[in-house]
């Protein structure tokens, strides 16, 4: 099944939640998803009997431009062998999203991921913390306006 | 004082053959150089050329020197990848936690300076000797098992020069 009738099928059950679609990119095409739908959207995607995306191959973090971060979802069906790509965009100043760990297990250490690196907060998500850098570390690195810190508990950090 | 004199930098033996006469010095610096232990713990890629030294190819049980799970059991520490500042504290820890006389061995390039990562990594420590003291650098990247055997005998020639007299520094 392609993105667009992936599409139609949500715009149909979700009316407001779904923002437009993609296709004229040179990657994958892709839709909007509302912030505080992505898991009603999940479990739908998830469960529904033509489209059946049981796998969530990755979920990423990112700064999308000057003034919002984003997460993309990577969605993948073994029952019937088609791929997803779904966009959720939250303005930086206020950057939360529904987690959608309840639906697939693997989001949960993706989301942790996106928290420590973007500082994307997951509302819902059982366990937020940081994952990869150290707990007390300050600052989120993947932002576009990220400065090295010069010294981290004594270390000399820059070169 | 006639064998005493004899002795400078030589051991001594006797004719019938059961009797050597050597300095403290140089028996306890034979016997820690040929005994190494090395502390496992490997990093990064590193760790898999320390791997392959420590088989049988390039064997580095031939030297003495074999793999202790414990900081409490090591001579020597082999710091075999990339040290990320979350490590660093607990290396720092386990330097501490081994007993003297420790040496340190930086292996590869992020070990040495950084490596790779010296311009971009917010993460990276930029070299190991800015949390403890390291007594040979092993270029390379990785270094391959025959640059990090001459790294080790390196090592062994300076716990050769040791002396009781002076406190390894």
């Amino acid at each position: 099944m392609e993105t667009n009738e992936v599409y139609e099928k949500l715009k149909k059950v979700f009316e407001d939640g779904i923002g437009e679609l993609k296709t004229d990119v040179p990657v994958d095409p892709f839709f909007f998803v509302s912030a505080d739908k992505i898991n009603a959207v999940s479990l739908f995607l998830r469960d529904e009997e033509s489209l059946q995306f049981d796998n969530l191959s990755c979920l990423s973090g990112m700064d999308y431009d000057k003034d919002n971060l984003a997460v993309v979802y990577h969605l993948y069906s073994y029952v019937h062998h088609h791929k997803l790509v779904v966009k959720v965009v939250v303005p930086k100043s206020n950057p939360v999203v529904n987690t959608v760990s309840d639906v697939w297990a693997a989001a949960d250490w993706h989301e942790r991921e996106a928290y420590d690196l973007v500082g994307m907060t997951f509302e819902g998500h059982p366990d937020l913390r940081r994952i990869l850098l150290p707990e007390d570390w300050e600052g989120h690195p993947l932002r576009k306006d990220y400065k090295v810190p010069e010294f981290y508990r004594g270390m000399k950090v820059p070169y | 004082m006639g064998i005493l004199n004899k002795l400078d930098n030589r051991v001594e033996q006797f004719e019938s053959g059961n009797i050597i006469i050597t300095s403290a010095d140089k028996l306890l610096n034979w016997s820690r150089l040929s005994s190494m232990w090395q502390m496992f713990f490997g990093l990064a890629c590193c760790a898999i050329e320390m791997m392959a030294t420590s088989a049988s190819h390039y064997d580095l049980d031939r030297f003495g020197i074999i793999p202790r799970p414990s900081p409490r059991h090591v001579d020597i520490i082999l710091i075999s990848g990339t040290v990320t500042l979350k490590m660093a504290t607990r290396i720092k820890r386990l330097w501490d936690q081994m007993p003297e006389p420790k040496y340190c061995l930086s292996m590869g390039s992020c070990a040495n300076c950084g490596g790779p990562y010296w311009e971009h990594g917010y993460h990276v420590l930029k070299g190991v000797d800015r949390i403890i003291p390291v007594d040979v650098y092993v270029p390379g990247c990785p270094p391959r098992p025959e640059a990090l055997i001459e790294g080790l005998i390196k090592l062994q020639e300076k716990i050769r020069e040791q002396s009781l007299a002076k406190k390894p520094a």
